[in-house]
């Protein structure tokens, strides 16, 4: 039996193109280091802290799949249970879910995105859907701020060029229901709000502050049928979490005999448990209702098909999603800085992580919330803060390190300055390039350059 | 000659009531003869409680010689509650046989006409035939062993004292009774009951299937390892220590004593034995030591609560609201605990199923589901393993939120149950059966005795009464819609109570019903009293010395009326009886949230707000109250009208 009757679905990805130039076909956006890690990997361990060893990883892409397949097993050999699962590329989530769905068999299933760096547990979004017998729950969190913000370089600029991206997401007054949500690019300048809901709850709490985690507990018969019976839904967040809470005062879903098709030998235990209950609600109608005496809940909550709820994460806990390359370089910020508990690394009293192998030349300084891979070598006179440096990177002198990262394999020659940047594997940055707020793609950057901030996500060389 | 004795005055001591006298004291138990010297205590002398006033908890020993000895003259007589007591007693046990006893009433074909016939004569307001008459007997024969008694005196007549208003202020629980029966006893029945009591009294009989031999082998195995054990690393000793503590008794969240003092090596019927006679301490929360030892099982961490009110710290009280949060972040950390299970405990820990019946159906539902997922590991015996799985359960329920009484003594039910499978069952027949056992206790012990309440209720509404209720209760809520369905014309007084305003679902629902209502605060309860005729009130407990334990207020109101002359009649299924005895609300309660009694609703700031860390401000916020049984005229039970004198019997069957 599975554990507490659900089943975990993460969704890895394949080659994102939000993430164009940092992903690429060798490097599934699964595997992207935060941290000198595989993203994955937070998911992962997340999930095993929690105690959920069963896991099945959906991977857009056959090669893509074949890389991830090949590191978990590598890395989680003995502590999970994975299954791999290849889906066609641009399937989007819901067509990932689709082509596994047959294979769940739980009452509910947990989906998890795997871009997700959090450390909100995911047994309590899992209890609370249990509690409320929710359709869906989904994780909302509190958005992150985006860009370098302590850096004090370029954030400024950066935040005021970068499009406002709201998320409109209306609650009940409880905050425990989910009454309406759009996402940033759905967004225009009127919100639609139904009237019915709005007329059921009576208030609603419209909130702009919150982000969807994209990690959801759905029941699992519900999700199947909408899965089979809507083709064209191609997304979790764009199509189906939007029709399920359309959907909630209808009678829609349960109406079609969507909930009531369970499998065989769910149902009749389902059944009689109906009836004691319903022979039990008839004569005692009082104690199975909401103890809210509010007229309008209490109404409302009888009307209700299907509950959408939502659980909403503590302040206090980090929770993001790597889905731009300013979260990219966000998480790598904060996982070594203030969300330093997730790296999974023990920190110096320098508050950084240098590892033994690494060479560091005279006069060289590693600030705090840096992070030196192992191998890795740096010249006379160097300064690295708030960076992380991979593999085996091989650094000259008087190079400047900001806010940065800088994957495995790099050579950075002397005098570089670097800030603000994403530098990827294998690149060579010969003497006094002068980087701002850039990604590095491939293999040479020869010329001094002082890239423009405009340039930012977009610059491949050479 | 029926027995007559002299009523009781209602100001007797309660501590006599409960009657802490041996049985020796009894006297002998032939009632054929002339009982009039009887003394007024007679019949709570009769309940031999030696033994256990070691502990509140009393289980009371088998009485049932002493008490089914006493045969009825079957002249009906009007007499007094005390002797009602006795013979509803004698009632019970002597009869056997339904037809026999059913001689005198008219042969009713179905249980529902029955009902109608009830209905009937409930309106004549004389007829009690059709409170004992009122449920088919081959049904309440199997499930209630113990009850078949009470639908044979057919003829025994509530004359009702409360009824017809008699009810005299001054003595409250005088119900004059004329009973007549048939002299139904019967020796086999007698031996039935006694079988079953001293069943009930050994919950473990597995123990008995193997052999003497059998077991001193093991015993002596046992031994030897362990002394050999602690010759070697010393480790063993403290690994049976710990398991001894992690056992929970079901349904009391204690700290058994012989588990604390087991360290040291005692043989081990013996120390079952003990076990079963030194009943278990409740938990005190203030015992620093113990709370350590409960701390250390606990799922969560839960914080306790910093300013507790000292008379209340051996409650346990945790900072509300952390609670939730905590288990919901384990969720997939508790293996053991089934999804049911959680669910429901998680309900009960967010206040969504409140109330003594919602919470032990939803309870008695998840176990029965986690029964039907469970399947027995290889190499032990369904029996042990699945009562320790359902212990389990309990304790991760009582982490949620204390067990009510209710659910106490569903949960006492379904361990004995398991406990009494015969060991050749297959696990299929035997899941298969206790699930069967739940659904019968569902069905006849709750939802049947809820409907048998409502119609025995309905009997005391008048045209044109006032009644007034408190808070909500499920039950009275059924009564008062049965009786509006019914075409009584009647008035409602619904008082309520801040923090939960409870009153106000119960209000919405009977008004859109089509009831009048009104609706007060517990403030002004002595103001509305006037005008009440009827005070119907639910009641979380009974206990044995009849002090009903209800949701906070419960006593306030009884109180007011008893000063107002106006009868209360407390509602109250069966199997929420309790023997234990409790004489004020201080030694057992549940706390609960103190910040709810904080909140104003008008002003959005509390006006405590700031001084919340205060050192000198103490928040107390009770769940319940015990009513003595001074201020209750009457018990409404599945069995029955009883006054709370009679209760005790009762709650010996349950």
């Amino acid at each position: 039996m599975t554990r507490m009757d659900f089943e975990v679905v993460v969704l890895a990805g394949g080659a994102s193109s939000n993430l164009s130039p940092l992903v690429s076909q060798e490097l599934p956006k699964a595997l992207l280091p935060v941290a000198n890690r595989p993203v994955l990997s937070y998911v992962l361990e997340l999930l095993e802290g929690s105690n959920l060893k069963d896991l099945i990883v959906v991977v857009e892409g056959e090669d893509a799949a074949q890389l991830v397949g090949g590191w978990i097993s590598g890395a989680y050999a003995d502590r999970l249970h994975v299954e791999v699962a290849a889906v066609p590329e641009g399937v989007g989530t819901a067509g990932a879910l689709r082509s596994i769905s047959s294979y769940l068999t739980a009452n509910d299933v947990l989906i998890v995105s795997g871009d997700l760096v959090t450390d909100v547990p995911p047994g309590a979004i899992a209890a609370t859907h249990r509690r409320h017998g929710a359709v869906v729950t989904t994780l909302l969190c509190s958005s992150p701020v985006s860009g370098p913000s302590d850096s004090g370089t370029s954030g400024g600029k950066e935040k005021a060029k970068k499009p406002v991206r709201h998320n409109i997401i209306g609650l009940d007054p409880t905050r425990q229901y989910l009454l309406h949500m759009a996402t940033g690019a759905e967004v225009e300048k009127d919100i639609r709000l139904q009237k019915r809901i709005l007329q059921a709850v009576g208030q609603m709490e419209i909130r702009a502050d919150l982000m969807d985690a994209h990690l959801y507990a759905f029941k699992r018969t519900v999700l199947q049928d909408i899965l089979d019976q809507k083709d064209k839904f191609q997304s979790i967040r764009q199509d189906i979490l939007p029709y399920l809470i359309r959907t909630q005062l209808s009678s829609e879903v349960s109406g079609n005999g969507l909930v009531s098709s369970e499998s065989g030998s769910n149902k009749s235990a389902v059944q009689d448990e109906l009836r004691w209950l319903s022979q039990h609600r008839e004569i005692a109608p009082s104690t199975f209702q909401d103890s809210q005496p509010l007229s309008l809940k209490s109404q409302r909550d009888d009307q209700r098909s299907h509950k959408c709820c939502v659980y909403i994460a503590n302040e206090s806990k980090y929770c993001a999603r790597l889905n731009s390359i300013q979260a990219f370089s966000d998480i790598n910020r904060d996982v070594i800085g203030e969300a330093s508990h997730l790296s999974g690394y023990s920190f110096s009293a320098q508050n950084n992580i240098i590892h033994p192998s690494a060479e560091l030349g005279s006069k060289t300084t590693v600030g705090p919330q840096c992070m030196l891979a192992e191998g890795s070598k740096l010249g006379d006179k160097c300064s690295v803060k708030r960076s992380v440096i991979g593999r085996h990177c091989r650094i000259g002198s008087n190079v400047k390190i900001v806010n940065s990262v800088v994957m495995n394999h790099v050579t950075i020659d002397d005098g570089c300055s670097i800030q603000g940047s994403v530098i990827c594997s294998n690149v060579q940055l010969q003497e006094r390039v002068v980087l701002k707020d850039c990604q590095v793609i491939c293999h040479f950057f020869s010329v001094l350059y002082n890239l423009p901030t405009s340039w930012y996500g977009r610059k491949k060389c050479l | 000659m029926e027995p007559r004795r002299p009523p009781r005055t209602v100001s007797d001591p309660k501590v006599r009531q409960v009657g802490f006298v041996t049985p020796a004291a009894a006297p002998p138990a032939r009632t054929v003869s002339d009982t009039a010297a009887m003394p007024a205590a007679g019949a709570s002398q009769e309940l031999p409680l030696s033994g256990s006033s070691l502990s509140p908890v009393m289980i009371p020993p088998p009485r049932h010689d002493g008490l089914s000895a006493r045969v009825t003259a079957p002249v009906p007589v009007p007499i007094a509650a005390t002797a009602l007591r006795l013979d509803n007693l004698q009632i019970r046990v002597g009869s056997y046989n339904q037809s026999e006893v059913l001689l005198g009433t008219p042969p009713m074909t179905s249980p529902s006409s029955r009902v109608e016939d009830a209905v009937s004569e409930f309106s004549d307001d004389v007829s009690a035939s059709s409170l004992y008459g009122r449920t088919e007997p081959d049904k309440v024969g199997t499930a209630f062993p113990g009850r078949s008694g009470d639908l044979m005196p057919a003829k025994s007549v509530v004359a009702g004292g409360s009824i017809g208003g008699s009810h005299t202020p001054e003595n409250p629980p005088t119900t004059s009774l004329v009973v007549k029966t048939l002299p139904g006893i019967t020796e086999k029945k007698r031996g039935m009951l006694e079988k079953q009591h001293d069943e009930a009294a050994a919950p473990k009989p597995l123990k008995e299937k193997t052999t003497k031999a059998e077991r001193r082998a093991l015993q002596e195995a046992q031994r030897a390892a362990k002394s050999a054990a602690k010759e070697g690393g010393g480790a063993d000793p403290t690994n049976t220590k710990k398991d001894k503590v992690v056992k929970p008794t079901p349904q009391k969240k204690d700290v058994p004593e012989v588990a604390a003092s087991s360290g040291k090596k005692v043989d081990r019927p013996l120390e079952k034995e003990r076990k079963k006679e030194v009943l278990p301490l409740r938990m005190q929360f203030d015992d620093k030591h113990k709370v350590e030892k409960v701390k250390q099982r606990a799922i969560v961490n839960q914080r306790e609560a910093k300013s507790r009110v000292e008379f209340f710290q051996r409650l346990p009280q945790y900072v509300h609201g952390t609670q939730l949060q905590e288990l919901e972040a384990k969720f997939f950390q508790l293996d053991a605990v089934h999804p049911s299970v959680y669910k429901v405990g998680l309900h009960h820990l967010s206040g969504k199923i409140t109330g003594g019946n919602a919470r032990c159906i939803a309870m008695l539902l998840a176990f029965k589901e986690a029964i039907k997922d469970y399947s027995t590991p290889p190499e032990k015996a369904l029996v042990r393993d699945l009562n320790a799985k359902i212990s389990g359960f309990v304790s991760f329920l009582i982490e949620c939120r204390p067990l009510s009484i209710s659910m106490g003594n569903a949960i006492k039910f379904l361990k004995n149950r398991i406990a009494k499978l015969p060991l050749s069952m297959s696990e299929l027949d035997a899941k298969a059966s206790i699930q069967s056992d739940i659904d019968r206790f569902i069905n006849q012990k709750i939802i049947i005795a809820d409907k048998v309440i409502v119609r025995h209720a309905f009997a005391k509404i008048r045209d044109g009464d006032v009644l007034l209720t408190y808070g909500l209760s499920s039950v009275v809520e059924m009564i008062l819609v049965y009786a509006h369905e019914h075409k009584k014309k009647f008035r409602i007084v619904i008082v309520d109570s801040r923090p939960k305003h409870e009153g106000q679902i119960l209000l919405r629902r009977l008004v859109a019903k089509g009831l009048n209502c009104t609706y007060t605060h517990i403030n002004a309860i002595s103001y509305i009293m006037h005008e009440v005729t009827r005070v119907f009130l639910g009641a979380a407990s009974v206990l044995s010395n009849g002090t009903v334990y209800s949701r906070v207020g419960t006593a306030c109101v009884a109180m007011v009326a008893k000063a107002y002359r106006v009868p209360v009649l407390i509602c109250c299924e069966a199997y929420k009886f309790h023997e234990r005895v409790q004489l004020d609300s201080i030694c057992f309660n549940e706390l609960g949230d103190p910040d709810a009694i904080l909140k104003v609703p008008t002003h959005v700031e509390s006006y405590l707000y700031g001084c919340m860390d205060n050192d000198n401000l103490q928040l107390l916020n009770l769940n319940y109250d015990a009513t003595p049984s001074d201020y209750v005229s009457m018990i409404i039970t599945d069995y029955g009208m009883v006054s709370c004198n009679q209760l005790l019997i009762y709650c010996s069957v349950f």
